[in-house]
């Protein structure tokens, strides 16, 4: 089943990795690293390697671009047969981020980022014009970061950078080995997030490592579940994984609260949004007045010019006249591209019931509130039951949503 | 679920403010600390030479202290001395630096114990033996005490290239890699670099132990500051023997000075 997974794939766009028969011992070693790999990712994509520590995910991934060299085996690049192509040439076409960053200490951000473009022979004009494109595309304004140090960059930035920089010469395909490892989890959020809003623009074809299975579940638009020798359990979308786990190695591996995890592959963009009664800045104390006599909320949302949340003003506000107001500061606030469970996290962290949606310019969007989170876990929790007992045909076991587009 | 309490209660999570990195300030006042750290040595050894030339003038000098102790004849020794130290660090940094480098590659990282085993030898033999050893075997003058003092400095720079190769971070060298860098590009322009700091303080250390023996090179015909010591002890006058000492003392730590100022210097930016 696991060996013949690859060949059933419906691909969608042409191949842009193949992966044929690859393996690795290690010298010494007596077992395979990776064993017989096939596989085949597609242009666009996100692939994302997923399994247990020392299953192999990394020296597959270090396979593609031949840090390491493979024992066995062939692969493709853009169907041509690189296995004996020159590395170095070969690898200023791939991208490559790592946990560590490795950005080089002693070279300014600009210069990090120069890297390929340089070796690759660019005039100079070309090469600042790009880097300033790349910062900007990575959320790093130019003037400000271009000439820093990696030291002087906080973890966060450096991220982005390492990646601003393994896009340099814009590669066609990206190997990003846990790059989102080595930050907090709500930095880790942000740069995932940051990310896929990138991904849009940009559309490489992107391996991603992790051990993390909601990492997977977020990032990929497939996910291959490796288990030991690198041997492929289950290669699928997302939702099909978590739909129909391939058998019992994939199923202990996504764990248990299949319905929790499915809140990963709904984006705050797919689902209903709410709104909340909303007031503008500049608004007198009458009409403060009257938006609370509209409502039962006892707090309203206040806007600016550019329709950008401010803050929350309470009812006692309203009432006490003609002193200044002074709103409440917004803690969770949470973009389109956010997962559910991001959204989740963000209320239970910040023990609040409601979360506001922005988009990326930070403007008002609506707001997102714990029922309606609630009501979506227990839609799926009853479908699972239904399914168990049979009373369901498990074809009709869809997950709440998988698009990926926003609406 | 009614929403009873503020949607947002209270002001637990205020968003982080954006990490503020470098401190333009920082950098200004750290060099104004450095500058004031530069003048405190040269001032104490304006002080100390002063002292000695106190010392000097208020001794009546006979003939035979009058030959040593003349500045003509002390202004030529401090020269020798100078130049003998500085061609003994070039020659040290010259084997050393590229010696360093190919005992760190892959393939000849394997014999680089028994090199550094070697220079270890060199260095824990007396500069003395060191250096009669060779006037026994080839003869005496200034080349002879220049190959005798490298031996002796070799190994500080040696083990400091290699440590300061080694202490590169993997992660950089493997996104040099992974960019398409070939293994001289790293070398060249990520691990070099990187380990120049340490290989300084190297050379720093080697500078300071060639002064010192440097001053055995009188031993050998080749001049210095040494000669100055020597005609004290031949001719029993303290007062000659004091000056040659402490004139190499207070060139031991100039040269360290100079060296510090120039490791501040060389040190890429960024580290
Ligand atoms: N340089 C090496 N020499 C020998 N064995 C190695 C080497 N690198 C990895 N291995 C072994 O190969 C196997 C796969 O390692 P790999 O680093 O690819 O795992 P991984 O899936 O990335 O694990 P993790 O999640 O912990 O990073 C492991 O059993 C590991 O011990
Ligand atoms: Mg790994």
């Amino acid at each position: 089943m696991a060996e013949n997974s690859p060949a059933t794939i419906p691909v969608r766009g042409p191949t842009m990795i193949r992966l044929e028969q690859l393996e690795k011992r290690y010298p010494g070693q007596d077992r395979f690293a990776v064993a017989e790999l096939n596989m085949e990712v597609p242009e666009g994509e996100i692939v994302v390697l997923v399994g247990p520590s020392g299953c192999g995910k990394t020296t597959t991934l270090k396979m593609i671009n031949r840090i390491i060299e493979p024992s066995g085996g062939r692969i493709f690049l853009e169907g041509e047969d690189v296995t004996a192509a020159n590395p170095d040439r070969l690898r200023r076409r791939i991208g490559y981020v790592i946990q560590q960053v490795g950005l080089f200490p002693h070279m300014t951000v600009a210069a990090n980022i120069a890297t390929v473009p340089k070796m690759l022979g660019w005039d100079r004009a070309r090469i600042a014009s790009r880097v300033e494109e790349l910062l900007e595309l990575v959320g790093l304004e130019p003037a400000r970061y271009r000439d820093r140090y990696p030291k002087e960059l906080s973890g966060g930035q450096q991220q982005r950078a390492g990646v601003a920089r393994a896009l340099g010469a814009d590669p066609p395909v990206m190997l990003m080995d846990e790059p989102f490892g080595a930050v907090d989890p709500i930095q880790r959020q942000r740069l995932q997030d940051e990310f896929l809003r990138l991904q849009r623009e940009i559309k490489k074809t992107i391996v991603l490592v992790t051990h993390d299975i909601d990492e997977a579940i977020k990032m990929g638009d497939r996910i291959a579940i490796l288990r030991e020798e690198s041997r492929i359990a289950q290669y699928a979308t997302p939702t099909e994984i978590l739909a129909n786990p391939a058998n019992e190695f994939v199923e202990e591996f996504i764990g248990a609260g299949s319905a929790v995890k499915r809140l990963t592959l709904t984006r705050v963009a797919n689902v209903p949004i709410g709104s909340w009664p909303t007031i503008d800045a500049t608004a007198d104390d009458h009409q403060l007045l009257e938006v609370f006599r509209g409502t039962e909320k006892d707090f309203v949302l206040q806007l600016d010019q550019q329709h950008r949340p401010t803050g929350w003003l309470t009812r006692q506000t309203a009432y006490h006249r003609n002193l200044p107001r002074q709103p409440l500061a917004i803690v969770s606030t949470v973009t389109p591209q956010a997962t559910l469970l991001d959204a989740l996290n963000a209320m239970l962290r910040t023990n609040s019931t409601c979360a506001v949606v922005v988009d990326q310019s930070n403007t008002y969007r609506g707001t997102l509130d714990f029922d309606s989170i609630h009501l979506l876990v227990q839609r799926d929790v009853r479908k699972e039951r239904f399914s168990e007992e049979g009373a369901a045909p498990a074809g009709e076991q869809k997950p709440v949503a998988e698009s990926r587009d926003d609406a | 679920m009614a929403i009873v309490a503020p949607p947002e209660a209270g002001p637990t999570a205020a968003r982080q403010p954006p990490s503020a990195a470098a401190q333009p300030g920082a950098a200004g006042r750290s060099w104004a600390r450095r500058l004031g750290g530069y003048a405190v040595t040269p001032a104490l050894l304006a002080l100390a030479a002063a002292a000695l030339y106190a010392y000097v003038s208020s001794h009546a000098l006979d003939n035979v202290e009058r030959r040593s102790l003349n500045s003509e004849y002390i202004a030529t020794r401090a020269v020798q001395h100078v130049e003998l130290t500085l061609a003994v660090t070039a020659l040290v940094i010259l084997i050393a630096v590229p010696a360093g480098i190919l005992l760190t590659r892959p393939l000849t990282r394997r014999v680089a114990p028994l090199l550094v085993g070697i220079a270890n030898i060199g260095q824990a033999v007396p500069s003395i033996g060191v250096l009669v050893l060779f006037a026994l075997v080839i003869g005496i003058g200034p080349g002879i005490a220049i190959a005798a003092f490298v031996i002796y400095a070799i190994l500080p720079v040696l083990r400091n290239t290699m440590v300061g190769l080694q202490q590169v971070q993997p992660s950089v060298i493997e996104a040099g890699r992974g960019m398409g860098m070939s293994k001289n590009r790293v070398l060249a322009q990520l691990e070099l670099p990187l380990a120049v700091p340490v290989v300084l303080a190297g050379v720093r250390t080697a500078l300071v132990i060639s002064v010192g023996t440097v001053a055995l090179a009188t031993f050998v015909n080749a001049g210095g500051l040494g000669d100055i010591i020597n005609n004290g002890i031949t001719t029993n006058r303290a007062v000659v023997t004091v000056t040659g000492s402490v004139l190499t003392a207070i060139l031991a730590l100039l040269v360290d000075w100079v060296a510090g100022i120039a490791e501040d210097l060389l040190k890429p930016r960024g580290l």
